[in-house]
């Protein structure tokens, strides 16, 4: 304590130290900048990205660069197994499992990257205009949802099924994307009333925000976790639709294709002729899981506060 | 087990009695699956003895809250607890759960912050405390506890104690909720009382209500008490010494009446400073203590309150000071220092500080150390001198329809939240608008934010009413009226990068993005924020420096008036005296005008011109601040001033309260007359006559010399004064 004491004395007239400051010489990032930069270093992200990428590449080039086309019949090799020619067999008419896979896939991809996105979409924008509006127009939204809650869709896309053999694949995806936003409007609109209260919002209010970017830039972003996780997930949710409407029957119809027809099909060889179902469903399985590892990765770029992020 | 008990205490005893409670470096730290571990409580020692008041003292995060949950034996099992704490011949820290809970309760209760979370919704309040009762004292009946646990919230003042215990926790109003807490911490007669800031949550005439039955209950227990609190107001009045904890450690120890006058460690004496003292409010500037607590992950090696000191030397950076006595001084010569180790710490005044001894001496004064800000000089801007004010409220109204709640709702009554309410503030005047949680103050802002025509009467902002203003109109109005929240964590987008939540503002003006972005960066410094940071998220940021983005926001479009809602109450008490001046600073090179909402009367009388005092969705007074703090008119004002805290025990010891009965009467609540005399201390002492008028006619604002008060018996307010000097 004696030498503490002696240096203190000395120390009395000591000049006052500088306070350090960290100068932040930090070029100006934008939001989009840094969600990305926070994507970027996940290695789930690039996991997920790269293998989605290859498989889109795959089910787009992939057709051009096979020689075998996918509806016409090898009947020197009826229901093969893998061989040089026919790389993931044949099914028992002959026709190529690689060639139809890819096609199977190309639509399967094409209803499930529209379908989920766009049933995010509606949600999001009932859902927060009901929680921010309130009132009337949020009475009739609320009435529209649980109306479309209690419908069962699976029946009624059974039961309009004849139509689809006339309309294109277009109409299910509008169908499948129509029945899958009520839940997550449902959440939207309760978060969105919560934050309706929040002080943020009511200074946006106070600064005279119009509605409509009020919604855009505080609500929607303050929900955008959800709704990505959503989106993402709605792409597996409707790929999976998709594919069980199909495997039914119900869905894409023949000559079209799609992973859940080429499944129907091969379940009934599962055990025996394993090639016709193992290699639709592996396609199907790591889509899916591609799918997810972007979600889980953009959630986490996107909200600072979720996932690995929180302190 | 008792007789080896007093045996063991009597070998040990010093000459003196021995501490109830005896904390020995006591050390609590949370490891972190990721990163280092969380030093929360960093060696503390302090001693309680029998009947002791012991208020321990120190901003969020400085390890006030957990040193006392190691206490009760309460911390998370992921904690790791070192040191030793005998209480009564108890070593606590190797007692397991089992044998700790015949203790707590029992020998050491607890009051806790949240009154709500801490009782159970669904029993009842009697059945609560009789359920503590029956758990220490298997010989009690069901029907004794019962009656004992009527009686225990009799003793906390609680009215109607027979009906009250059969009703449950959510009927109960906060302090009401609080006293029962109290209810059940003596209900065993403890010897100790762990009170955790029990009055934060509470209203300023609650919490003085609520100190009150805490000093009583002290008294008829005789229990030690310990009260955790970052509020120095609160220990001045009550307690017999004082801890101030800093970054896990105690940095001083004193009775307290030598922390208050002669504070050693240069953290208590800018604490000190800082706080806005109602008696001197107004007359100088706060002193600001810049920065904040290090980090409890990564503390610096030395002192850790060597980054903010003004005087720190290098051997602060280096050498962590130790608890030590510095201060006695015997003719002249420092008596040889004892560091604190096993001896006694009660009546040493103890610091841990390297230049302590200069402080205690005299050679380094506290007015060197943390100087007053000098105020700025700074030439009006040419505004236009018109005298239009920049707001007027006339007579405003806001009733909410309260219905049953049902599938064919039901209009059952009316909640008055603002019920003829007229005020009016100059360019370049601040209102103090101050009144207890739910008298409407909230709801007269909201009413002027949101501008849209008022139910009643009249909102004119800059001359415009409101009301009749077209859309256009009203968007240039909003460009001069903007609004700082209370919380700051609530009132910036945690999404937004906070150069683009400061220039929001901006952007419903079609300022460009050039424009913008220069204005933010002129903005942030005024503020006093580095311009570099605008891109930065608001999670990175502290509470007072997202408070300053909150007013840069406000300030964007360079308004008139500037709404501050409870602007600084949210904050730690360091932080707010920088963040007032701030304010201050802005108002006088902006001349901007304020409408200042808040229930601390200190910071009020610091800040205000005029102060309008509110309850129950009425104005009660309204005049000069000078004139209404040193004169109140009203017995509502004038028990509003007596229950503010004062940071000075002499003053706080010496001065008499005039404490209201009861707490706010809901506001669904008819109330014939007058709405204050349900609570009013005045009217309790007046003549039936003078009642039946409070009863009968409601009082208007009327003008007494140049303030106005709404009572009857403005000129009869003495008699409360003569009342209480002949109360005991």
């Amino acid at each position: 304590m004696s030498i503490v004491e002696g240096a203190s004395a000395t120390l009395i007239a000591g000049p006052e130290p500088e306070p350090t400051t960290v100068v932040l010489a930090r070029k100006p990032l934008s939001r989009g900048r840094l969600i990305w930069n926070r994507l970027a270093h996940t290695p789930r992200f690039w996991i997920g990205a790269v293998a989605m990428a290859l498989i889109v590449i795959w089910a787009v080039f992939g057709p051009l660069l096979y020689p075998v086309d996918a509806f016409s019949r090898d009947p020197l090799n009826m229901g093969m197994g893998p061989t040089q020619l026919h790389w993931f067999g044949t099914n028992n008419i002959g026709q190529d499992i690689y060639a139809q896979t890819l096609i199977g896939l190309q639509k399967s991809l094409v209803i499930g990257l529209i379908a989920g996105p766009l049933g995010t979409l509606i949600a999001a924008v009932v859902g927060s205009v009901a929680g921010y509006v309130g009132g009337l127009v949020d009475g009739v939204l609320v009435w529209l949802i649980n109306l479309l809650l209690v419908l069962p869709s699976f029946i009624l896309l059974v039961i309009l099924s004849p139509l689809f053999e006339d309309l294109s694949w277009v109409f299910l995806t509008v169908f499948l994307a129509g029945f899958s936003w009520m839940i997550m409007a449902q959440v939207v609109r309760s978060q969105t009333r919560s934050l309706r209260n929040r002080d943020f919002v009511k200074a946006a209010r106070f600064m005279g925000v119009p509605m409509p970017t009020i919604l855009a830039r505080h609500i929607i972003p303050n929900v955008a976790s959800l709704l990505i996780i959503d989106a993402t997930l709605g792409v597996v949710a409707m790929i999976m639709a998709e594919t069980s409407l199909s495997y039914f029957g119900f869905g894409i119809r023949a000559p079209d294709v799609s992973l859940g027809t080429l499944l129907s099909e091969g379940t009934a060889a599962a055990v025996t002729r394993p090639w016709l179902f193992v290699f639709p469903a592996g396609v199907l399985i790591a889509t899916l899981f591609a799918v997810s590892l972007i979600g889980d990765a953009l959630r986490d770029a996107v909200d600072p506060t979720s996932g690995v992020n929180r302190d | 087990m008792t007789d080896l008990v007093t045996d063991l205490s009597a070998a040990g005893r010093a000459p003196r009695r021995s501490p109830l409670l005896r904390v020995r470096n006591l050390s609590v730290t949370f490891p972190q699956r990721s990163g280092p571990p969380v030093n929360a409580v960093r060696g503390i020692s302090y001693d309680v003895h029998e009947g002791e008041f012991l208020g321990i003292v120190g901003e969020s995060g400085s390890g006030k809250s957990v040193s006392s949950l190691a206490l009760m034996g309460l911390l998370p099992s992921s904690a790791q607890i070192s040191g030793s704490i005998d209480f009564d011949g108890h070593k606590l820290l190797d007692m397991n759960d089992r044998q700790l809970s015949g203790l707590r309760g029992r020998d050491i209760s607890m009051i806790f912050q949240d009154p709500l979370s801490a009782l159970t919704p669904v029993y009842t309040v009697g059945d609560q405390i009789a359920e503590a009762l029956l758990l220490h004292d298997a010989a009690l009946t069901k029907q004794a506890a019962r009656s004992r646990a009527v009686e225990l919230l009799k003793v906390v003042g609680i009215p109607a104690p027979e009906r009250r215990a059969k009703a449950f926790p959510h009927e109960f109003s906060g302090g009401m909720r609080q006293r029962a807490m109290i209810a059940m911490s003596i209900a065993n007669d403890p010897k100790l009382i762990v009170a955790d800031e029990p009055t934060t949550a509470l209203d300023v005439t609650i919490q003085a209500q609520i100190l009150e039955v805490l000093e009583k209950a002290k008294e008829l227990t005789g229990a030690a008490v310990v009260l955790i609190t970052h509020d120095l107001g609160v220990v001045a009045g009550h307690a017999d010494r004082i801890a101030v904890m800093y970054a896990g450690k105690l940095v001083e120890n004193g009775s307290t009446a030598d922390v208050f006058s002669e504070p050693h460690m240069p953290y208590s004496i800018g604490l000190l400073r800082s706080v806005p003292n109602m008696q001197t409010a107004g007359t100088q500037r706060l002193v600001p203590l810049e920065g904040r607590p290090p980090s409890l992950t990564a503390l610096p090696p030395g002192c850790p309150f060597a980054a903010r000191c003004p005087i720190a030397v290098d051997v602060c950076r280096e050498v962590e000071p130790l608890l030590a006595s510095h201060g006695t001084f015997v003719s002249g010569m420092t008596v040889p220092v004892a560091v604190v180790g096993e001896e006694d710490t009660t009546s040493a005044h103890l610091s841990a500080c390297h230049r302590s001894t200069e402080i205690a001496s005299g050679a380094l004064t506290r007015a060197d150390i943390f100087p007053r800000p000098e105020p700025l000089d700074v030439q009006h801007p040419a505004r236009p001198e018109d005298r239009t004010p920049v707001l007027t409220v006339t007579n405003l109204k806001r009733h909410f329809p309260l219905t049953n709640g049902g599938l064919f709702s039901r209009r059952i009554g009316t909640v008055r939240a603002v019920d003829g309410v007229s005020f009016s503030i100059q360019p370049g005047q601040t209102l103090g608008l101050v009144g207890e949680s739910g008298c409407g103050k909230s709801t007269t802002i909201l009413e002027i934010l949101e501008m849209t025509a008022p139910q009643a009467g009249q909102i004119l902002i800059d001359g415009t009413d409101i009301a009749r203003a077209s859309r256009a109109e009203r968007l240039r109005l909003r460009k001069d009226v903007q609004i700082v929240f209370q919380d700051p964590m609530a009132a910036i987008d945690p999404r937004l990068p906070i150069g683009e939540v400061i220039g929001e503002p901006l952007t419903v003006h079609g300022v460009g993005r050039a424009d913008r972005r220069a204005r933010v960066q002129e903005l942030l410094d005024l503020v006093g924020l580095d311009p570099q940071m605008a891109d930065r998220y608001p999670h990175e940021f502290s509470g007072g420096q997202r408070q300053r983005i909150g007013i840069a926001r406000a300030l964007a479009t360079n308004p008139r008036l500037v709404v501050l809602d409870e602007p600084v109450s949210a904050l730690d008490v360091s932080i707010q005296a920088g963040v007032i001046n701030l304010l201050e600073d802005l108002k006088e090179q902006l001349g901007l005008s304020y409408l200042f909402v808040a229930h601390d009367l200190a910071i009020v009388r610091q800040i205000a011109d005029t102060v309008a005092v509110m309850y129950l969705g009425r104005i009660v007074e309204y005049g000069p601040v000078a004139e209404v703090f040193a004169h109140p008119r009203h017995p509502y004002t004038q028990a509003l001033i007596s229950a503010a805290p004062i940071p000075d025990p002499e003053i706080e010891r010496s001065r008499t309260r005039v404490l209201l009965e009861g707490d706010l009467p809901s506001p669904t609540e008819e109330i014939t007359g007058c709405n204050f005399r349900t609570r009013c201390p005045l009217y309790r002492l007046l003549d039936p006559a003078a009642q039946s008028l409070c009863a009968t006619i409601d009082p208007p604002l009327v003008a007494h010399d140049g303030v106005d008060a709404a009572c009857h018996h403005v000129d009869r307010n003495q008699i409360i004064d003569s009342a209480l000097a002949f109360t005991p």
